[in-house]
């Protein structure tokens, strides 16, 4: 098989081993039986109905829906799905502009693909590729150069988003066009900081937390270090999580342990990954590609807060948005027209079950909103656990 | 007499004209493959009973060639699992060909001699056909679509009316292989594994249930994996399907590709396996007749019939807790991060 790295990992029967692991049935159930009684004692202290836990990313929440363990712990844990979700916070004028460029015959858009279902400007992606419009899927920005060399004669737009996890292999990706001199290969850069997000977040609703699940990938990245304001200003336990059900269990019972110590720390569940500096050659690579600059376009987040990132001025001829500019108008119309709700699950201030419009105007097959979209999207999540959930 | 025929050149628009081109084609790639004339006539007629099954499908995989099978053996089992699947004795395919200007007689005459094969192994003839051939670009290479033709034994009686509560959920063994393995191909990764297409024909696994017991319902899991069939079968009966996740048989290379890609196991196609709903007391003596045949080896309990309810189909996770499965909006798509 066609290799670009060079090297194939093997997967086989060994690979699964490592993730059985965290399947372990007996620890699971242990653990399960210390969660418990441990919440309910806490939430009796605080005359709480059921201690609040924010799950921070979108993948925790698939995990906590898909093994079953918000169904079995919703009675004493309320899980609050955070804004962890790339596409979620993906404002419509980006799809827009996205489908205008893939409608040019002499342009291909590529990006992930959760990204082509979203609603932009009435068309997503995927309607304007059914439509003739040239919209590409990948699973890394690699595939998008790769594309960008097959085909000299059309000038590829990589659609690059997602939070910290994503951009050093889209900023590793734009330093290698660069080197090889690929000049068609260009660069809708998009992304956001959880850091800023989590800011955003626990301004407007800290209060209503006892404890967080931290991000696992997007730590590996950072590092556990940036968190620290989480404890040392909102007073609440953080922990970096795994993604394997057994790490959720144990990231729970560490917040609830810190919360019957009356402690509020940064702990780290998944060191088997993530370090307390992250991981320097990835962050050298988004120092030299992105420059911060505010956008305050979010979905959700939007109003309250200026985030973002940029193309350093040095990258200038693979920005998109200089070289082929924004043709679309914001649409201020479509944005109105998108439920309001959609902002507050983002916040954690609404559960997907209690919007007015989940499984009745917004389905998988007919989503409203981004939330709906994306496997990691909280609105998915529910929806996906159908009535099971709500029983 | 089947067998490659050595041949080289590339499919040109003159060979669907219908003219000399079009015979020497026939001629000296496809009939000198499948060993006799299957084009001879429009259409076959066949020896038959009253009990006749009949269907198509049609095939447009991509890419052509896949660890443990091609389009051409897909073409012939897919088809002959159709019929085996609603209780009949396959007998006779025909063949079309749709063939893009270009592509080489050479993988045409390997694909064809491949179909020959995996007709005899499944005890079918291929017996009538057509070829069709169109510009470069208006087809991606080669599509292939066969009807089949069987009998059906007046004694059989499967439908989704036979279905209730209390009967057992069998599959004939473990899910989502071909998916697998040609997801591990299509998107360059740089994954080397060892995952092989579960293609095989379906016929005799069939034939050794309905003779050890009382089968209500059967169905091959293509398009859409177990995930699918379960569902389509539970709304059709009018009642839930509750399979014990961790039953589910799955090879470890398979689970590894999907944990990697964001993709269920469930979700993903099979081309050699079938889930059955069986009568409770019978369970045990189907499930051994079909472990006895090889294709049928890795056979297992997966699940149960419940009273019908909202969701159609749930599942034990391995803590015990019963979640819904959900079907895929669409295409199945990678996740981000």
């Amino acid at each position: 098989m066609n290799d670009p790295a060079g090297s194939a990992r093997p997967v086989g029967a060994d690979a699964i081993r490592f993730v059985d692991d965290f399947r372990d049935r007996e620890l699971s159930l242990a653990l399960v039986d210390r969660i418990r009684p441990a919440a309910q004692r806490i939430a009796a202290e605080r005359g709480l109905e059921r201690v609040a836990v924010m799950e921070v990313c979108g993948g925790h929440t698939h995990t906590l829906f898909r093994f079953g363990i918000h169904q079995a712990l919703r009675d004493v844990i309320e899980f609050v799905h955070g804004p962890g979700c790339p596409v979620c916070v993906l404002p419509r004028d980006v799809i827009a502009q996205c489908v205008s460029w893939a409608q040019r015959e002499d342009m291909i858009v590529a990006t992930f693909g959760d990204a082509i279902r979203v609603p932009g400007h009435g068309l997503t992606l995927q309607q304007a590729r059914a439509a003739g419009a040239n919209v590409q899927v990948v699973y890394s920005p690699l595939e998008a150069l790769e594309t960008a060399r097959e085909n000299p004669d059309k000038n590829v737009v990589f659609l690059a988003l997602g939070f910290d996890t994503t951009m050093p292999s889209t900023a590793l990706t734009l330093l290698t066009a660069k080197e090889q001199g690929v000049t068609n290969f260009s660069l809708y850069a998009v992304h956001i900081g959880i850091i800023p997000t989590l800011q955003a977040v626990l301004a407007e609703g800290a209060q209503y937390l006892q404890g967080l699940i931290g991000p696992g990938h997007v730590s590996m990245v950072i590092g556990s270090q940036p968190y620290e304001f989480v404890a040392r200003d909102y007073g609440l336990p953080f922990v970096i999580s795994g993604f394997e059900p057994l790490d959720l269990l144990q990231s729970l019972n560490m917040i609830l342990a810190q919360l019957e110590r009356g402690e509020a720390k940064v702990e780290n569940q998944y060191a088997r990954t993530v370090t307390s500096s992250g991981n320097a050659a990835a962050l050298a690579a988004i120092n030299r590609v992105f420059r911060p600059e505010p956008r305050s376009f979010w979905q959700g987040l939007g109003g309250q807060t200026d985030i973002g990132y940029v193309l350093s001025d040095e990258f200038a001829e693979h920005d998109a948005e200089k070289r082929f500019g924004i043709d679309i108008a914001t649409d201020p119309l479509s944005v109105a027209e998108q439920p309001p709700e959609c902002d507050q699950v983002i916040m954690g201030r609404l559960s997907p079950p209690d919007c007015p419009h989940f499984n009745k105007g917004c389905t998988q097959d007919h989503p409203l909103g981004a939330l709906m979209v994306s496997n990691e999207g909280a609105c998915a999540a529910w929806y996906h656990a159908g009535a099971m959930a709500t029983t | 007499m089947t067998g490659q025929t050595s041949v080289s050149g590339q499919v040109t628009l003159a060979h669907g004209s219908g003219g000399r081109a079009s015979r020497e084609l026939l001629r000296t790639v496809i009939e000198s493959s499948f060993g006799h004339a299957v084009t001879q006539h429009d259409s076959a007629v066949v020896a038959g009973s009253d009990s006749l099954a009949i269907t198509t499908d049609t095939f447009v995989v991509s890419p052509r060639h896949f660890p443990g099978g091609d389009i051409g053996r897909l073409a012939v089992f897919g088809t002959v699992n159709d019929l085996a699947v609603a209780g009949a004795d396959p007998r006779y395919l025909t063949c079309g060909l749709v063939l893009e200007e270009g592509l080489e007689l050479s993988e045409l005459a390997g694909i064809c001699s491949s179909m020959a094969t995996a007709a005899a192994e499944a005890g079918v003839d291929i017996v009538a056909g057509d070829t069709k051939v169109v510009a470069r670009g208006q087809a991606d290479g080669m599509y292939i679509n066969t009807a089949g033709v069987g009998f059906v034994d007046d004694r059989v009686h499967l439908g989704f009316e036979e279905i209730r509560p209390g009967d057992v959920v069998l599959v004939s063994g473990d899910v989502g292989r071909h998916g697998a393995c040609v997801a591990g191909m299509r998107q360059d990764f740089g994954l080397s594994h060892d995952i092989h297409s579960d293609c095989a024909p379906l016929a005799q696994l069939c034939r050794v249930m309905l003779e050890a017991g009382t089968v209500r319902y059967m169905r091959d899991a293509t398009r859409g994996g177990l995930g699918a069939v379960v569902t389509e079968l539970a709304l059709a009966s009018g009642t839930r399907f509750q399979l014990v996740e961790d039953d589910i048989p799955v090879q470890g290379a398979v689970r590894a590709v999907c944990e990697l890609l964001g993709l269920s196991p469930l979700h993903l196609a099979c081309e050699g396996r079938l889930v059955a709903v069986v009568a409770e007391p019978d369970a045990d003596a189907i499930l051994a007749a079909m472990r006895s045949i090889d294709v049928g080896s890795g056979s297992c309990r997966i699940g149960v019939v419940r009273e019908g309810d909202e969701p159609p189909v749930t599942l034990l996770t391995y803590l015990g807790v019963e979640t819904v499965l959900s079907l895929p909006a669409g295409e199945l798509l990678p996740r981000i991060c």
